[in-house]
């Protein structure tokens, strides 16, 4: 790949500085029953991740501030101008808003090539300069070679640049970005960061920057806000937020088929795991220590830790030799197959796991009922939640 | 080969589909994209002509058009004859006789553009009508002649509707189905064969442009 120069600004323009608001909520109804959108948070000048799974409502948010879709009720500002206010029925369209957003499919018109994509919203200019503006933007961006071409002719990182230099040519007040990076390679990846990264230097205004790859979140390194099931769970640096445990949800929680209450005994730094003892508090369930990985947490810290029971391994004999940190002797206590699978209950020391193996394992292993086996949990599959 | 019949048929359904053009855009656009629940039932009313045999069409259009319906009256007053039985009589029926084969295609056409362009507009700082003009019809262009071709080949081939409301005045009324079943009801099944086989023609013509575009390659090329 040739050596690219990082992101140049097109054209000098005066730094427009503004701070985001948002207090909205919204209920809709969508497949899962229904949706509850309920956040408050203020994003200044630079990048505020919202990092969250897929259907915590980062795409509703982001819609909501765009002005595609209304929310229930609330309250939106951007450089202390209202775009949205219920209690005044206040609404600006979402044309008149001046919020750029770059979708998560890109969206760009497949009957326009490259340039009249970018030139599209500079309306207001007259032709000679939206045509100088828009071939500038795709200078920056290093595609103006491109610049006659339709989007079905480019690949995958040239429409992507092509979207976000559509957006950015018509210096929006704040900037709305739904995972533009999710499809792309990661040199391509890392280039488009930087190319945003100059330009936020340049024009200083909020930039909300959805993801799910904590990967784009540490590359970012700002400020990140947690969206779960609608709601702002955690906001803060990134290892604040996401090396924190877990947020315990119910969504989470269907996931998981073993959850156990433990404390933390031992921080192993240098290794980055930490030992966990599941809770011996509780009638019928004896002491197990699990090995995890690290979070900020102290010896004495309560938690919770989820293991999914396709995520175990049943071993017939003492296995060695193994990366994984967690080997456990138990029994079989119960087999059950469901839907083409066999569940299996083993009791390691009155700790319960479910394990989930294939028919074709348990012929193999010969597992049955009584038989003594080794429950194997490798340290990355502990999950740490937190209630 | 009667070319009175020929041209006055032409007239009608030029001003026809001309007409369907301009008012089943927005017709379609709105059925397109009204959130209305009961939006259904224009959708049935807008598709009843292609069920409807053209006598019921007809003989209700009549009693629209005749001197004691108010639309037949306030014409009347206008005009000092009444709507049936006249050129634009026929043009009345046959807009209803058409509509679904203009209204259909555009709202299929308008439906097909992705939700998400338009978001893009409108977050681009276009207006809905704006986005509605630079992506929806540009992309759209397929089901836009689709839609005039359509209800021009349906006015040309229509007989029923214009019995019941034109009558058969020639020059006025007479347009070349009529003229065909005229010519049948005589015996001359030479001249009628000759307009049946023109009419066969041009409607084969029309109808291959509507098949050869929606096939694809044409949405691009010819309007690059």
């Amino acid at each position: 790949m040739e050596v690219k120069q990082a992101f140049v600004p097109p054209f000098a323009s005066p730094a427009i500085s503004s701070e985001l608001e948002v207090r909205i909520r919204k209920s809709f109804l969508n497949r899962e029953g229904s949706f509850h959108l309920n956040v408050h948070f203020r994003a200044l000048a630079g990048f505020t991740i919202l990092f969250g799974a897929s259907g915590a409502g980062k795409t509703t948010l982001l819609d909501c501030i765009a002005g595609l879709t209304d929310p229930d009720d609330g309250r939106i500002l951007v450089g202390g101008e209202d775009l949205y206010d219920s209690e005044f029925k206040m609404n600006v369209p979402a044309w008149k808003r001046r919020i750029g957003y770059v979708l998560q499919d890109l969206a760009l018109f497949p009957h326009m090539t490259a340039e009249q994509n970018v030139a599209y919203g500079l309306r207001q200019l007259d032709a000679a300069e939206r045509q100088a503006r828009s071939r500038e933007m795709l200078a920056s961006f290093r595609i103006d070679h491109l610049r006659d071409r339709r989007p079905a002719q480019i690949s995958g990182g040239e429409r992507q640049r092509v979207a976000l230099a559509r957006t950015l040519v018509t210096e929006p007040r704040a900037l709305m970005l739904d995972e533009p990076l999710a499809a792309l390679d990661r040199p391509t990846k890392s280039q488009i960061l930087a190319d945003l990264r100059q330009w936020n230097h340049h024009y200083r205004v909020p930039i909300l920057f959805v993801t799910h790859s904590r990967e784009e979140v540490f590359a970012l390194g700002q400020e990140v806000i947690a969206l779960d099931a609608g709601k702002i769970v955690a906001q803060g640096l990134p290892r604040d937020v996401l090396e924190a445990p877990r947020i315990e949800t119910v969504a989470q929680l269907s996931g998981f088929e073993n959850i156990f209450d433990a404390t933390v005994v031992a921080l192993h730094e240098d290794r980055g795991t930490m030992t966990c003892r599941v809770d011996a508090g509780q009638p019928g369930t004896g002491q197990l220590d699990l090995e995890t990985p690290l979070v900020r947490a102290e010896a004495g810290t309560e938690l919770r830790i989820g293991v999914q029971a396709g995520d175990i391994l049943l071993a017939t004999e003492s296995p060695r030799g193994l990366s994984a940190r967690n080997i456990l002797p138990g029994t079989i206590v119960w087999l059950e197959r469901r839907d083409g699978i066999v569940s299996a209950g083993v009791d390691c020391g009155g700790t319960q796991f479910e394990v989930h193996l294939t028919l074709a394992a348990q012929d193999a292993l010969g597992l049955a009922t009584g038989k003594n086996v080794w429950v194997v949990i490798k340290t990355h599959s502990c999950h740490l939640l937190r209630e | 080969m009667n070319w009175e019949a020929f041209w006055l048929t032409v007239r009608l359904a030029t001003i026809v589909s001309s007409v369907l053009f301009a008012t089943g855009i927005p017709v379609a656009y709105w059925l397109t994209h009204s959130p209305w629940r009961l939006k259904f039932l224009v959708e049935a009313a807008v598709a009843l002509p292609i069920v409807l045999p053209p006598t019921v069409l007809g003989f209700y259009v009549l009693v629209a058009l005749g001197s004691r319906s108010p639309l037949g009256r306030w014409w009347e007053s206008l005009t000092g004859h009444t709507l049936a039985f006249t050129f634009e009589g026929l043009v009345i029926g046959s807009l209803l006789y058409s509509l679904p084969f203009a209204v259909q295609p555009f709202a299929s056409a308008f439906g097909a553009v992705d939700s998400a362009l338009l978001r893009a507009s409108a977050s681009l700082g276009h207006s809905p009508v704006q986005t509605f003009c630079r992506v929806v019809l540009p992309l759209s262009k397929a089901g836009l002649v689709t839609g005039f071709t359509l209800s021009f080949a349906h006015t040309l081939g229509e007989f029923g509707v214009v019995l019941m409301v034109g009558g058969n005045i020639p020059g006025v009324t007479r347009t070349i189905s009529i003229d065909i079943y005229d010519q049948v009801q005589n015996a001359q099944y030479s001249s009628a064969n000759h307009t049946a086989l023109l009419l066969l023609v041009i409607s084969f013509f029309l109808l291959s442009i509507v098949y050869g575009l929606n096939r694809g390659f044409w949405i691009v090329s010819p309007w690059k």
